[in-house]
């Protein structure tokens, strides 16, 4: 790579001086990204695994003469309703006695409040590898079974799970277009550089050179160029994350899970010079490769 | 050297045509087939269409119509991957040099050397020698830009040369040096000629095809061959 022989002028074109820029920019901005989404990948599992576990449904009693027998009938179609989700391991209505049971160190035990109309609660153990859109299944719920809602702050907790994945793909997406930009400008370098040096490409290509003995010294020159500026850009991101960590643990107060990467977030941050160096390196060859194959 | 047997043909044209672009035709109906081993001069007035025969020649150039055989291979149904080995049985010695004006002569005379990935060793060895050959020992470090046209042109010349090809394809090598060593070049090309290399000189220089009058001549004249002999 460093120090293979070189017949082309390559260090003294302009390339040479604003792809280093480029790429430090997107290496910087792909750092940005990628421990956002390490960032909220974090947080999501462990919000994931508050809501996993057990969720309860309540099913308001119903009115009317036969109030209790509608009520009833309620928390079987609940039952029903939660029996057939997918990642649902046991659905458990408690029985009045139950209810009141659990209701007692807080009413007492009288007559009065075993005629009183009581919500009735259903137990719902999930399993925890299961990805459930409780979401979801709370609208489902509350649209079909009158005066049936799940418990409010697990849902609460899994739309904001939906939100981190979605911000989780976002990031991935703009990774990719991170990637096209810094190829597209890749290519354009290369042509370029190869107009620039057009006449004496023809000469190696009329001695008899490969096509890849002068491709291999445009990708050579892009991957010192890309490694180079994807090496500052992530020196410049270091301290601009440093920041935004900081920032992020004085907001805590205890509501969010502390903010933190995984060790994959750190490998993968430390690998993104080395990824543009190389998407830079390949698409050096690759351009040079299409444009010599119209040569004669 | 590879074994060839004298005689046999190692560049033929049948009724080849060239244009540039959408110009005029400035080959027509080209036919001749070079033995193995020859020498000739390329000879026909300015713009007649020697540098443009050369071209086809060392597959610079695809013609436009017509068959173009080298090395018993059709260039046309030739793959493209091939071509690399067959360019590198040819040397040419550019009109315009075509020198690369950033490298040493040293580094320009390595270049066949390299292409093929002759280890440097080798190189350090052989290149000095024949720059020596052709009078720029003193001058191996020396950019095109310092040396005169004739030194130039013997850069060029020894480039040409260096990879003992099996086709050598001069277009006006003497025409910036003066007599003496438009002499030594042509012994040069002499010698190589007798260890089996076939020799095409493009020129205009009369005085020189008389004076090697035993080499038989290809003549052009408005993008014809005139006379083959
Ligand atoms: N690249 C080109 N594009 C268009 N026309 C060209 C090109 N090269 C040569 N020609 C034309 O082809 C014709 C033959 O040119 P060529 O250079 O082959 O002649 P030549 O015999 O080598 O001349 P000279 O002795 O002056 O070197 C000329 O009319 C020239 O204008
Ligand atoms: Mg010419």
């Amino acid at each position: 790579m460093f120090g293979r022989h070189s017949d082309l002028p390559l260090a003294g074109d302009a390339t040479s001086r604003f792809l280093p820029w480029l790429v430090a920019l997107m290496v910087f901005l792909a750092a940005m990204a990628v421990s956002g989404a390490f960032a909220v990948d974090e947080v999501m599992s462990r919000w994931d695994h508050d809501v996993s576990g057990t969720v309860t449904v309540q099913v308001l009693p119903a009115g009317g003469d036969r109030a209790e027998a509608a009520t009833e009938d309620r928390v079987r179609q609940a039952v029903d309703l939660m029996r057939l989700v997918p990642g649902v391991l046991a659905v458990r209505a408690m029985d009045k006695a139950r209810t009141l049971a659990l209701l007692e160190p807080w009413l007492g035990g009288t007559d009065v409040v075993r005629d009183l109309p009581l919500p009735r609660l259903i137990d719902v153990t999930i399993d925890p590898d299961a990805r459930i859109d409780l979401a979801e299944i709370a609208d489902r719920l509350s649209r079909t079974v009158p005066g049936a809602s799940l418990d409010d702050h697990r849902v609460w907790l899994s739309r904001l799970v939906n939100l981190s994945r979605t911000m989780e793909w976002l990031a991935i997406v703009v990774v990719g277009l991170i990637g096209l930009v810094t190829s597209a400008t890749v290519v354009y370098a290369t042509r370029t550089g190869m107009a620039v040096h057009h006449d004496i490409i023809e000469v190696l290509h009329l001695i008899g050179a490969h096509d890849d003995y002068i491709a291999r010294q445009f990708a050579d020159r892009a991957f010192v160029l890309g490694l180079g500026g994807g090496l500052f850009g992530l020196a410049m991101a270091v301290p601009a994350l440093s920041a935004l960590g900081w920032a992020a643990r004085r907001l805590e107060g205890g509501f969010l899970p502390s903010i933190g990467m995984p060790i994959a977030g750190y490998v993968v941050l430390g690998l993104l010079p080395v990824l543009a160096a190389g998407l830079a390196m390949l698409t050096a060859r690759l351009t040079v490769h299409g444009a010599l194959a119209r040569m004669p | 050297m590879r074994h060839r047997p004298r005689g046999e043909n190692i560049i033929r044209f049948d009724s080849v045509g060239l244009r540039y672009g959408l110009g005029p035709e400035v080959l027509r109906d080209v036919t001749f087939a070079l033995p193995s081993g020859s020498f000739h001069f390329l000879t026909g007035p300015s713009g007649a269409g020697k540098s443009s025969l050369l071209r086809l020649m060392y597959l610079g150039l695809r013609p436009t119509r017509g068959r173009v055989v080298l090395f018993d291979r059709d260039i046309a149904t030739t793959r493209r991957y091939e071509l690399p080995a067959l360019r590198r049985r040819i040397g040419v010695v550019f009109q315009e040099f075509r020198l690369l004006d950033h490298l040493t002569a040293l580094d320009n005379v390595a270049l066949p050397l390299r292409v093929r990935g002759v280890r440097e060793s080798e190189i350090r060895k052989h290149v000095p020698e024949l720059l020596s050959w052709v009078g720029l020992a003193d001058q191996l470090g020396a950019k095109p830009s310092t040396l005169s046209g004739g030194q130039k042109q013997r850069v060029a010349i020894a480039r040409a040369v260096i990879g003992r090809p099996d086709l050598l394809l001069a277009d006006e090598p003497t025409g910036n040096v003066d007599d003496h060593i438009a002499m030594r070049l042509m012994y040069l090309f002499e010698e190589l000629n007798k260890l089996g290399t076939t020799i095409v000189v493009a020129t205009h220089n009369e005085s020189l095809v008389s004076r090697f009058s035993h080499n038989p001549r290809l003549h052009l004249e408005h993008g014809q061959v005139t006379r083959v002999n």
